[in-house]
């Protein structure tokens, strides 16, 4: 039995996993599904933290870092990103 | 220069600051639709320009001349970026059946949500008109666009892993419709899933003039931006959606608690650059961290 990842971006409203899921990216290494932008309009999960509730894995966050001087009040990327895995049993 | 009851009125421009977007529908006339399907199926997309060179002078075979003639356009166009803009470059984006490349193996994917061009600090800003000849049916995938995105500084399509954010929208529209897009929305194409090539024409263009008070300002009074009570009841509860207070302040569904805040300073600075004046705000957002008596 071999096993393949499925990974999950979750971005959130704020720093916390309890906020509200804003944004989202799935990938599926088993290659039962095909993700791809604007497939779905509703977030898998209301907040970060339903998603580990369901057994979802976090292995990595985004680190709250001061904003450059003169920079303030930029706004460019999105600043909560939690990313999740599954690990699953594949035949083969 | 385009008849004065043509250009955008105030509420327009200030929804065009808070979302980088206007859409009008059905504003080409079917029978310059027709021709221009027929002139991209029986020629080809028309010729390009060079870059810089001033609108009145593109065109001149096509039909695309015509269209962005019309009064209405003219009146999009001059409020945005002025009464002789320069044309950047267009595209034909044309999208075949998806069922045609998965017959032969091919996956099929949407296009990546990106930002036109590259990083673009300036608060001056290009106009993408985009222009769909013909009726795009959900099945057809029309453009997927992120309204409100317009004001991050982000580069191209680094933004790509972002497969869906909270409010997207994707164009469902009767032919004919055009929207005009700040160079800097957020937007890919999606799969067409029906039976129907999909077509649409994209053209940016470019201020020669500096962008303030272009448009039709004559609702726009000295207290439009007039300072209000904050977090009063009213501004929740019954906002009037005509108060450009109350447009420039209206969150999106995919702002980050902290960020959106900084997304309506974002819009207050470029609402500034519009009228011309660089002490005007709203909900006192600027005045609070400009304040530093000396």
């Amino acid at each position: 039995m071999a096993q393949r990842q499925r990974v999950m971006l979750l971005y959130l409203a704020d720093s916390s996993l309890e906020a509200k899921v804003i944004a989202w990216t799935r990938w599926d290494g088993t290659g039962e599904r095909t993700h791809m932008s604007g497939d779905s309009d509703e977030p898998p999960y209301p907040t970060g933290l339903d998603a580990l509730l369901d057994g979802w894995r976090l292995f990595q966050f985004s680190t709250l870092r001061p904003e450059a001087p003169g920079e303030e009040f930029r706004t460019s990327y999105l600043k909560y990103e939690f990313a999740f895995e599954q690990l699953v049993d594949v035949d083969g | 220069m385009a008849d004065r009851s043509e250009l955008l009125t105030t509420r327009e421009m200030a929804e065009f600051a808070a979302r980088g977007i206007l859409r009008f529908d059905a504003l080409v006339p079917a029978e310059l639709n027709e021709r221009f399907l027929a002139e991209v199926g029986t020629s080809g997309p028309p010729p390009g320009n060079p870059a810089g060179t001033p609108l009145a002078d593109c065109y001149r075979e096509s039909v695309v001349r015509e269209i962005v003639a019309l009064p209405r356009v003219q009146g999009i166009i001059e409020s945005l970026v002025g009464p002789e803009p320069l044309f950047d470059h267009h595209g034909v984006h044309f999208s075949p059946p998806s069922s045609l490349f998965e017959a032969k193996g091919f996956r099929v994917l949407s296009q990546h949500t990106h930002q036109d061009s590259t990083i673009d600090p300036r608060r001056a800003f290009d106009l993408q008109l985009f222009y769909f000849p013909h009726e795009v049916t959900p099945e057809m995938g029309g453009t997927r666009y992120v309204p409100g995105t317009h004001l991050r500084v982000v580069s191209e399509v680094a933004i790509g892993r972002y497969q869906n954010i909270l409010g997207q929208q994707k164009v469902v529209c009767p032919a004919g419709t055009v929207f005009a897009f700040h160079h800097g929305v957020w937007h890919g194409g999606e799969v067409n899933r029906s039976d129907e090539t999909r077509f649409m024409l994209k053209i940016r263009l470019s201020p020669t003039v500096r962008q303030c008070r272009l448009w039709n300002t004559d609702d726009l009074t000295e207290d439009t931006t007039a300072p209000r009570p904050i977090f009063a009841p009213h501004t929740f509860n019954d906002p009037d959606p005509n108060d450009v207070r109350n447009i420039l302040m209206q969150p999106e569904p995919w702002h980050e608690f902290d960020t959106g805040r900084l997304e309506w300073m974002q819009r207050i600075r470029f609402w500034r650059y519009l009228v011309g004046d660089e002490s005007a705000d709203v909900d006192y957002w600027w005045t609070r961290v400009e304040n530093e008596p000396s």
